[in-house]
Parts: C-alpha cells; structure tokens; sequence
C-alpha cells in the first residue's frame, strides 16, 4: 500500500486547488483509469477547498491499494447540520470565499455524487470524510 | 465545432496558447458557469470536447479546468488573468481567450452554433 499526507491550512486561498493537482498527477503516473480519475480529483478539490473555506484547516490522506482511499480530516468548527450542508445550493460560504468562484452550494453534494463510498462524520472537535474509489 | 470557429462566432482573442493545434480542435460541449462547483458539477462525458466559458478569471478557473481535464477556457466580457494567474495557466498548459460579449450574448451565440451543454 502507498500513502501520501498533506497538510491544509485556513484562509489559503492561494493554494487552493493544489493538493489536488497533486494527486491526480501521482494517480494519472499510476495508470488509474481516466473516468475514475476524474471522479476522484473533482471529489479530492471539492473536498480540500471546503477544508480551506469552512475549517481551521486538517490533513489530507490518500491510500492507494487494489482500491483508492481518502480521508480528509480537519480542526474543526464542524458542520451544525449536515443534511442540510448535503442539500445543492445550501451554502454557508462568506464573501471572500464567493469573489473567488467557491461557495456554489454544490460542494458535498458533488463529492457524494462522483464517489463510490462516501461517509462523513462532524462534531464542533472537526469534521472526517472518508472517500473511496474502486479502480478495478 | 472547431474552436476557430467558436473563436470567430464569439470574436475572441487569444490570451495564452500552449498548444497551437487546440484551433483546429473539435469541440461539442461547453461548461458554463461562474462559481466552480457548479462546473465541477457539470460532469459530460464528452471532457476532452468542452470548453469552459466563464467570468470568474481568477487561478481557480484554471485550476476547475484542470481537474476536469479541460484545457480550454473562454473569458466573458473581455476579462483576462492577472500575471500570476497566468502563469499557472502556463504550467497547466491551458489555452486561454477572451471575448467582449457578455455571459448571455456569448451563449446565446453558442446555442445558436450548435454546442450542447456539459450538464449531464
């Protein structure tokens, strides 16, 4: 098994994005098809701009085995209400965060959307989203 | 459509291009929308045939593009990338343009010409 880590911090709008250029560069090296590709690197940025926008920032964790594993987990605040943070166009996004094209609403929805196993869980001590993604 | 073609329909000029075959590339499907989880969620199957068209020109356009593995992005209303921005665009090898039209004139046009939608 190989497994990467990176680390995200708050408010680092600059970097936004980059993690996930990454990691999809290491898993295109690896010969993961493009489909499944796309999926996760769409679930991968989604996930690591949400950290940035909402978090005290946490830790990207990628596993790659027969199966391809991500496990994002941050700081906190935590989400109050997940259902609704679940719901397409339901945002708690700030003004910064909307200058620069993120707060659609569309986030969570969107990774649930391209993942084939999806499972979050959040308290006020941070929120752990587990991903993963059948390459075979 | 080819995208010199689109080019003429929308009268756009070129900001950055990495790769000079991109105009006479193929393209049916263009992903249009202003905040990146909306492109992001516009997942056609047809990616390596759509555009981005978009008024949001800051590094995150590049960077949605990418990840969808788009490498061709139109700006709205004459909009072009800061330096900054540009060069991250560079190293994508994006192939950057810019029209005057607005988001509507620019779809409108779009529509007319043929191009479908990325939302699938």
């Amino acid at each position: 098994m190989m497994e990467y880590s990176y680390v995200i911090n708050k408010d680092d709008y600059a970097n936004a994005g980059k993690v996930s250029t990454q990691i999809k560069k290491i898993l295109k090296e690896l010969g993961v098809p493009p489909e499944v590709l796309r999926r996760m690197a769409i679930a991968c940025y989604e996930a690591e701009i949400n950290m940035i926008i909402h978090s005290y920032g946490g830790i990207i964790k990628l596993s790659i085995s027969d199966q391809i594993s991500f496990v994002f987990k941050d700081k906190g605040p935590g989400i109050p209400d997940i259902n609704m943070a679940m719901q397409p166009g339901y945002s708690t996004a700030d003004d910064r965060a909307r200058e620069l094209g993120f707060g659609a609403g569309m986030g969570l929805a969107n990774i649930k959307k391209v993942s084939d196993e999806f499972d979050i869980e959040s308290s006020v001590e941070g929120t752990t989203l587990n991903l993963r993604f059948n390459i075979l | 459509m080819i995208l010199r073609e689109i080019l003429e329909v929308l009268k756009a000029t070129e900001v950055h291009v990495s790769d000079t075959t991109i105009l006479d590339k193929d393209f049916t499907h263009v992903s249009v929308a202003d905040l990146m989880s909306d492109a992001l969620a516009m997942v056609c199957s047809a990616g390596d045939k759509t555009f981005l068209l978009t008024g949001l020109v800051n590094a995150q356009s590049i960077r949605t593009a990418e990840v969808l593995d788009i490498n061709t992005i139109i700006y709205v209303r004459d909009k072009t990338p800061q330096d900054v921005d540009l060069i991250i665009g560079k190293d994508m090898n994006m192939n950057l343009f810019t029209t005057r039209l607005s988001m509507y004139e620019a779809c409108g046009l779009l529509y007319e010409s043929g191009l479908q939608t990325a939302t699938k």
